[in-house]
């Protein structure tokens, strides 16, 4: 006698500890091993890009804030510098540096928070506990800089809102010696980690030629041993100026990943250090008035600066006609800007190419044939934040 | 190709027929071609060995509603050997079906989906056209310029239903949409300046 056997369909998420986020995982199973993923997204889907073209370009920021939320300046930078480009204007030294030195900070606020929640998927809590006080003391420099701990919105094109408040440089500097020992203690709980281990290596592995098919990039790319970072190859503000280095991953698989975050979290703190003492006093936006809004002291003298911070705020400054792609390495991988401007004050079309779509595009390539605890495991290498993916 | 001219001068002679515009801006290279020529553009571009753009970006769409050829369908390439980026382009009318690229790059699948979502341009041989970011038995879409940004639909908590409902969008106040262009130009040869200096840049 024979017996049918049909395979299970789970549905995992929306609401889920492990989906990070809303994800509707439909997942078929044949016993406790994977035969197909579905992911179904957009539950955070919110118009992003419609409410771009119908907002200034300075009114526009903020929404790239909501995109990847865990590292937001990182999505403002590429908005800025496609602005910056279409208009040709040059961005005050201190400004990049700034801007650099923030970027850096979101990639060590995303690394902390994507280590240490997969750390917490396959079992592990403390690194959470330890890694989240760090996470503070960073949006604590978000917060002193811009007026808030997540949204900051404080990129603009043509350079920076206002410049650092009194004290911050020594604080940000006295955080990057204290920092490099808590990322040992992370690493001494889950390196050498056995049970870490077990769940992390081989799991999800990513061959040179699929990284490339699946439009992988950032980490996800690097952890399969190909070499290639846009802060090297496509140098944006000063980072031709900073020495770091790409740290390549060998294997391809989650532990790989994991390993990648935690140098690119050292890289970060060098080149933070660095522009903290290349840093030196001056301009932090474009001193160009029909771009930059003028300061509050000015509004109160000058008849000009008067009507600039009017026309700013009302109308907006206008782009000429253009259409660019500009991206950054934003930490997850290559986040893009396609705008097209009209020559009016406001985007015609901006697109953004986010990294974390194309990455869980895979995941039905790549949880194939795991066990279904492997799930949480590669759905948290991959780094995936909603914000983004739905946009 | 090392340089994006070397890279333009191939490019116009291996495929000068398919191409209808090449141009080099802000150190990218755009292409502008036909419907019927994209997968072998495609291909060329991919596997050989002067172009290496083995890995698609994005794929997105843009809508001029004025235009009888309305969207512009937009493909972005990169290059991890020569570090160079390419946008191709080319113009279809609404109700155009346009072909699928999943086959050379398999990361299109998703990103084409999207397109079918919030443009409701369809794709010829694709595996899976669904709607990918909007919600379940969504009408319309969304990135069109002719669709409203709040919306046709919202949906809410029915208590009497127990479930959640759409119903068509009340709004207290309807999306103001300001004109801010200086009402205040002044004589018209000021206005004629603008223009022209708006042409120039």
């Amino acid at each position: 006698m024979t017996k049918k056997i049909k395979n299970l369909n789970l549905n995992f998420g929306p609401q889920h500890p492990a989906a990070h986020g809303v994800l509707r995982l439909i997942l078929e199973l044949d016993g406790e091993i994977v035969e197909k993923a579905d992911p179904h997204i957009g539950l955070l889907h919110r118009g992003t890009e419609k409410l771009i073209e119908n907002k200034t370009y300075m009114q526009a920021v903020p929404y790239f804030d909501r995109l990847d939320y865990v590292a937001p300046m990182n999505q403002e930078h590429a908005f800025a510098l496609a602005v910056e480009k279409i208009l040709k204007i040059d961005v005050p030294i201190r400004a990049q540096y700034i801007r650099v030195v923030f970027c850096e900070i979101g990639r060590i606020l995303s690394h902390i928070l994507n280590v240490t929640t997969q750390a917490m998927d396959v079992g592990a809590l403390t690194p959470t506990l330890w890694g989240f006080e760090e996470r503070e003391k960073l949006m604590g420099f978000y917060e002193r800089v811009s007026g808030s701990r997540l949204h900051a919105n404080y990129f603009r094109a043509g350079g920076v809102h206002q410049d650092l408040p009194q004290g911050l440089e020594e604080d940000i500097a006295e955080f990057c010696e204290s920092f490099p020992k808590i990322i040992n203690d992370l690493e001494s709980l889950l390196t050498d980690n056995r049970i870490f281990k077990q769940r992390n290596v081989d799991i999800g592995v990513v061959t040179k030629q699929d990284a490339l098919d699946y439009s992988f990039s950032g980490v996800m790319i690097r952890g399969s041993g190909v070499p290639w970072d846009l802060r090297k190859s496509q140098p944006y503000d000063c980072y031709e100026n900073l020495d770091f280095k790409v740290p390549v991953g060998k294997n391809g698989d989650c532990y790989d990943r994991y390993l990648c975050r935690i140098e690119e979290m050292k890289e970060s703190v060098s080149i933070i250090k660095q522009c903290l003492l290349k840093m030196e006093k001056g301009p932090v936006k474009s001193l160009d008035g029909k771009i930059s809004p003028p300061s509050k002291k000015d509004i109160k003298q000058s008849m000009e600066a008067l009507i600039h911070h009017f026309k700013l705020f009302t109308e907006g400054y206008r782009v000429p006609k253009d259409e660019i792609y500009t991206s950054v390495e934003a930490p997850k991988g290559e986040f893009g800007v396609y705008l097209i401007s009209d020559g009016s004050s406001k985007p015609y079309k901006c697109k953004i190419r986010a990294p974390g779509f194309s990455h869980l595009q895979s995941m039905d390539y790549l949880i194939k044939g795991h066990m279904l605890a492997d799930v949480p495991a590669v759905l948290g290498s991959l780094d995936i934040v909603f914000g983004e993916v739905d946009r | 190709m090392r340089n994006l001219e070397d890279l333009e001068k191939k490019i116009n002679s291996e495929l000068n027929t398919k191409i209808n515009k090449t141009e080099i801006k802000h150190n990218q290279i755009y292409l502008e071609t036909d419907k019927e020529d994209l997968t072998d553009i495609c291909l060329f571009l991919k596997t050989n060995n002067d172009t290496k753009f083995r890995q698609l970006i994005d794929i997105t769409v843009v809508d001029y509603p004025e235009r009888t050829q309305r969207f512009d369908i937009i493909y972005l390439f990169l290059s991890h050997e020569y570090n160079q980026r390419l946008v191709l382009k080319y113009s279809i009318s609404e109700n155009e079906v346009i072909p699928s690229l999943t086959s050379i790059f398999p990361s299109s699948n998703w990103m084409e989906r999207e397109v079918f979502d919030m443009y409701g341009v369809s794709f010829k041989d694709h595996p899976d056209l669904r709607r990918i970011l909007t919600d379940y038995g969504f009408e319309g879409h969304p990135l069109r310029k002719d669709f409203p940004l709040t919306g046709h639909t919202e949906v809410r908590y029915s208590e009497d239903e127990k479930r959640v409902i759409s119903e068509p969008v009340k709004l207290e106040q309807n999306f103001r949409n300001f004109d801010y262009e200086s009402p205040w130009e002044g004589t018209k040869y000021i206005k004629q300046e603008i223009d022209s200096n708006d042409k120039k840049n």
